[in-house]
């Protein structure tokens, strides 16, 4: 059986190769564009949770609130069916509706991130500036966010990894992603578990160089402070 | 110069500040001592407006700071303050702690802050620090550098808030020092402190502040020999030895 596992993991990488780097090409770019777009909009949640107006700030914590409280399997669904239905002018891809399905998802994860990174500022450095005479959007700029940065990038930088492995959900669409690879291998081959381990190391391979590197990263804001 | 007139402060269902109503004049050095608790810090931080005070008014200049309309912003640019854990901004080299808030409200152009906080720095011992962050400073050169960051505002007053009581005892002096060389160039001060000897020494009046209320006032001569009232007398027994 081992002599055939062997081999059959060769016969699938070698027929395959183009297969799994594409699905890795897919991963990683719906796990970028992802995570841009989920910490632009996951920071002006974040932003709006501390509003002062109250229904802005309803708004946001309903949000992330549903979002963490449901499924990401059930929001893609979800936005799959529901986007060209609701926008139908817009033609969307099905591409284009997992990417919005997990930014929609993502963003609820990274505005607790950002907001987190804020709160973990020492409160007395903004009542400092605020005795300086700064306003609070001068606060908020000049002196809070640029030490929260240094608390939110290797979350971030989580985040990624965490999103790499939930990619994987998308290939519910066949989208063209790492485990959309595994689908089609074992389709073709009637192999099951071959490809599944191939796949199963890619994904451990990005996930931990990219974790070791965010680590690294890490260190080194910490060594600035 | 800053008045309150029947200052009440609650944190839920605690009564912090228990009506208080002073004046401090301009050129007043004024300490306020008294125990833990006794809402010393935020009557302080009440005079500036960090903490909102449930009913009553801060008059300063003249101006209510609690009506509305008014830009406080404005106000707590004549207003320094220093925090007991400094609160200088890691992020920023010293100079750069000193010059970010004239240079942004637009009280100085860069090089003229530059040249100030130059002028500053030298004044408190600190001018080879310019370049370097705060995290390789002392404890003692942290607050001599927030006091100078207050300072290049060219504020009318300067709040002091338990200045020393976070730092090691050999730096104890340092800060001292340089509160005490204001004093002499005539600031208007008032210095929430634990440094007895220190409010004798520098205050033109002295409070004594219990269960959110001034019980007690008077010249440092009078308070602390001939001190009237016994929560007083209990009070200064206990750190008077």
């Amino acid at each position: 059986m081992f002599v055939n596992f062997g081999s059959n993991i060769v016969r699938a990488l070698t027929k395959y190769w183009g297969l799994f780097l594409e699905g890795v090409g897919i991963t990683l770019l719906l796990s970028f564009i992802t995570v841009f777009f989920g910490t632009i909009f996951g920071s002006i949640f974040a932003l709006m949770r501390r509003s002062r107006i109250k229904a802005v700030s309803i708004f946001a914590i309903g949000y992330v609130e549903v979002i963490r409280g449901t499924p990401l399997l059930l929001q893609l669904y979800l936005f799959y069916f529901m986007l060209p239905e609701l926008l139908p002018f817009m033609n969307l891809s099905k591409f284009a509706c997992v990417c919005i399905a997990l930014v929609i998802n993502s963003s609820a994860y990274v505005c607790e991130i950002v907001r987190a990174g804020i709160q973990a500022v020492d409160p007395g450095q903004a009542e400092a500036a605020r005795t300086l005479g700064l306003n609070g959007r001068q606060t908020m700029l000049r002196i809070v966010m640029p030490q929260a940065i240094k608390n939110i990038l290797p979350a971030l930088g989580n985040e990624f990894v965490t999103v790499i492995k939930e990619t994987s959900l998308a290939s519910t669409f066949f989208v063209g992603d790492l485990m959309t690879a595994y689908a089609t291998v074992r389709g073709s081959m009637y192999l099951v578990i071959e490809p599944l381990v191939i796949v199963g190391i890619i994904y451990f391979v990005l996930t931990f160089s990219l974790s070791k590197l965010i680590s690294k990263f890490e260190r080194r804001l910490k060594a600035s402070d | 110069m800053i008045e309150t007139i029947d200052l009440y402060k609650d944190f839920g269902s605690l009564r912090v500040l228990n009506g208080i109503s002073e004046h401090i004049e301009k050129g007043e050095v004024i300490s306020i001592i008294g125990p833990s608790g006794s809402g010393k810090s935020t009557f302080l931080r009440c005079l500036n407006l960090l903490e909102i005070p449930t009913s009553g008014s801060v008059v300063f200049e003249g101006v209510n700071l609690m009506e509305k309309g008014v830009d406080i912003n404005l106000h707590r640019q004549k207003m320094g303050m220093v925090f007991q854990h400094f609160n200088v901004f890691p992020h920023l080299t010293v100079k750069q702690n000193i010059t970010l808030a004239p240079v942004l409200l637009k009280k100085r152009s860069q090089q003229e802050a530059d040249e100030y906080a130059d002028e500053l720095l030298a004044r408190v011992g600190l001018s080879d620090k310019a370049e370097e962050h705060p995290r390789r400073l002392s404890g003692g050169q942290k607050q001599r550098l927030a006091i100078v960051r207050a300072l290049a505002m060219d504020p009318e007053v300067m709040l002091f808030d338990e200045p020393t009581s976070a730092l090691d005892p050999e730096m104890v002096g340092e800060v001292l020092a340089v509160i005490k060389t204001l004093v002499q160039g005539g600031m208007t001060c008032v210095i929430v402190t634990h440094e007895m000897g220190f409010a004798r020494e520098v205050s033109s009046r002295v409070l004594f502040m219990d269960e959110g209320k001034v019980q007690e006032q008077g010249s440092p001569d009078e308070l602390f020999s001939n001190p009237q009232n016994p929560r007083t007398k209990a009070f200064l027994g206990k750190v008077l030895r």
